[in-house]
């Protein structure tokens, strides 16, 4: 039980709210206020003049063909790093979970990819993937695949998932082994007494036992994927070949920092603040809904 | 409904032998109770007729067929566990529904026999909740129901009581045994209550340390126990048991403290001077004022109609007495009744008949 402490007055208590506070108006309202603001306002090339254009930018971005690729990218990569990162983990997990031997040096291989940095991740990939001197896209040149991600947009989008996923990886098996531990046994076994077959057994008591899980897990890996895969997509891509995997995050770093529109940069950052909003709000809503026990 | 053969069960889990050959019989509609202290084998025996561990060696068999390779699921049986492992995300309905949708029965034959099963468990209001929103009676009730729906050849429950509070205990122990009876399912039931299986089996199984020490009606485990482990394992308070030599040419026994108690029912082998443990049950002990044994009391629980006594011979044995009437005074002596007085080889525990 928490004590209750009442407090004499209403100066202290704020007092002790407010270094808290300060940290969140400082390092969170202040910036997306600012964003906000800046996401309205046009400067010229120079950076002389500034005039106030209201939704104007946002106007502009949801007609840029470019802006749309880029949306369009995202949810093609987002959704294929989480279903390829969730798929994973959970064939891994049941594995794991299963009586094997070795099974705690198998435990901790796997969990290793999730302290490798995002950048370091990338270039192992590189190395793989690379068609003249990585051992897979050689590989696939002697198969006759015709690899180059440097040229081709849809191979270097599929390089950028794996990349990704397997970031990932690491973080969703932990969760969802710890999920299927917290299943009791008796309850597979009496399942099997029951009748059913490991496969069924597995996607009519185990996998909704997991659901929970599964569904915290895809909320964030679909934010991981949104947003933490900058560093992936910038080592091994930077976005291109032309434009193919250029993401919504990675457009946003293109033209604030390279190309220097500001104005542009900063509207869509006021988009990419409005996803997080709602998949947090997604999240706090429907996750204690969907717990079955 | 069919009968069960368990035939030289054994069982090793690396170099720990749990099971020494098992040898079990269980007829037709029959209820078999399986009891012993926790560590004896008991569940691991149940698991293997379930089909959730291989056996060693042997074989089990159920109506004949040998299903000793073959799945849980090919078995065609129902279990009962100790913490009803129920579905947790699946309605009472569902959880009894389960199997029979897994076997492809028809909607309309699936809802008549969750009825029907409900109803036998008067718990057909409940049918819509989750597991989490039921009593531990309740959860019961629909791991029973869940076995039932399935009308299976053989019932296993292991310790399915052990989870209650005492009253629901005894009320659960009456209820399966009733419809065990009127479903006549041939039955094994796994626990380590001994009151619980003598009042549920129509036969016992006594494990001692993986091994079958005594398979008998419950009247028989408890009036001819087959060693000094049964005779103590069943019956509460625990028999006494008081070392003591043969004389007489095996026809009584002398205790140590130089008492000469006479067998009533014939001589035992050996001759004079063999070691044997004689076994007398509390209750079996009489307040004799004459030619009694003085008994120094040391502990008396007033029970109402009767007290248990709790003391020491003369010699520093312990003994314990179920005497009518309130707590004794001072001066307590106490004789056996001779006729109920069971002898053992003082060697390994064996019963010793008249030869």
């Amino acid at each position: 039980m928490r004590k209750k402490v009442i407090f004499r007055g209403a100066v202290l208590p704020y007092l002790l709210l407010l270094p808290q506070m300060a940290v969140t108006l400082v390092f969170f309202f202040w910036p997306a206020g600012m964003t906000v603001w800046q996401s309205m306002q046009r400067e010229d090339a120079f950076g002389l003049r500034t005039e106030f254009v209201a939704f104007e930018n946002f106007l502009d971005l949801f007609t840029d063909a470019i802006y749309l690729n880029a949306a369009w990218n995202t949810v093609v990569f987002s959704t294929s790093v989480a279903a390829l990162a969730l798929g994973s983990a959970l064939f891994l997990a049941v594995q794991a979970d299963k009586q094997i031997r070795g099974s705690g040096l198998y435990k901790t291989l796997l969990v290793w990819p999730y302290a490798v940095a995002p950048a370091l991740a990338a270039v192992l990939w590189l190395f793989i993937f690379h068609p003249s001197i990585g051992l897979v896209g050689r590989g696939f040149s002697a198969i006759g695949i015709d690899w180059d991600y440097r040229v081709n947009g849809g191979q270097a989008m599929a390089m950028v998932i794996v990349a990704a996923a397997w970031k990932q990886v690491s973080y969703n098996f932990i969760f969802f082994l710890a999920g299927l531990q917290s299943i009791p046994t008796s309850v597979l076994e009496a399942a099997a007494i029951d009748g059913a077959r490991p496969m069924r057994r597995f996607w009519t008591v185990v996998f909704p036992l997991l659901s929970p899980t599964a569904f915290f897990l895809l909320v964030v890996n679909l934010v991981y994927a949104f947003f933490d895969t900058f560093g992936v997509i910038h080592a091994l891509t930077r976005g291109g070949p032309g434009n193919a995997t250029e993401t919504l995050i990675y457009k946003v770093y293109v033209d604030g920092v390279q190309n220097l529109n500001f104005g542009s940069s900063a509207a869509q950052s006021a988009v990419l603040m409005a996803i997080v909003i709602a998949l947090t709000a997604i999240q706090f809503r429907f996750i204690e809904r969907r717990v079955h026990y | 409904m069919a009968s069960l053969d368990i035939q030289g069960v054994t069982k090793s889990f690396g170099a720990t032998k749990v099971l020494h050959g098992i040898d079990l019989a269980v007829a037709d509609g029959e209820m078999v109770v399986i009891v012993g202290a926790s560590g004896c084998g008991k569940s691991t025996l149940l698991r293997i007729v379930a089909g959730l561990e291989t056996p060693t060696g042997g074989k089990v068999l159920i109506e004949g067929r040998d299903v000793t390779p073959l799945e849980p699921a090919d078995r065609d049986i129902a279990m009962v566990f100790q913490t009803y492992a129920l579905y947790p995300h699946m309605s009472v309905f569902d959880n009894m529904a389960y199997g029979l949708k897994i076997r492809g029965l028809p909607k309309a034959e699936i809802r008549a026999r969750v009825q029907e099963a409900a109803d036998l468990l008067s718990i057909g209001q409940l049918l819509e909740r989750k597991p989490r929103q039921l009593s531990g009676g309740q959860r019961q009730r629909v791991a029973m129901g869940r076995a039932i729906v399935r009308h299976p050849k053989l019932f296993l429950f292991d310790e399915p009581l052990s989870n209650l509070d005492a009253k629901l205990r005894v009320q659960m122990r009456a209820e399966i045994r009733r419809l065990q009876k009127r479903l006549s399912v041939t039955s094994l039931f796994v626990t380590h209550d001994q009151v619980e299986a003598m009042t549920l089996g129509d036969r016992l199984v006594v494990m001692h340390e993986g091994r079958a020490a005594q398979i008998g009606t419950p009247m028989e485990v408890w009036s001819r126990p087959a060693d000094t482990y049964v005779a103590s394992f069943i019956g509460s308070p625990a028999m006494n048991f008081l070392p003591a030599t043969l004389t007489e040419g095996g026809a009584a026994a002398r205790l140590a403290g130089g008492a000469v108690w006479r067998f009533t029912d014939g001589a035992r082998p050996g001759g004079d001077g063999r070691a044997v443990t004689l076994g007398i049950r509390p209750e079996h002990l009489l307040a004799d004022g004459a030619d009694g044994l003085p008994l120094a009391i040391e502990l008396a629980e007033p029970m109402g109609s009767e007290t248990v006594v709790h003391g020491r011979l003369p010699d520093g044995t312990a003994l314990t007495a179920r005497l009518p009437g309130g707590v004794p005074g001072e001066g307590l002596r106490v004789a056996p009744e001779l006729p109920a007085l069971h002898v053992f080889d003082a060697e390994g525990g064996r019963r010793l008949d008249p030869a």
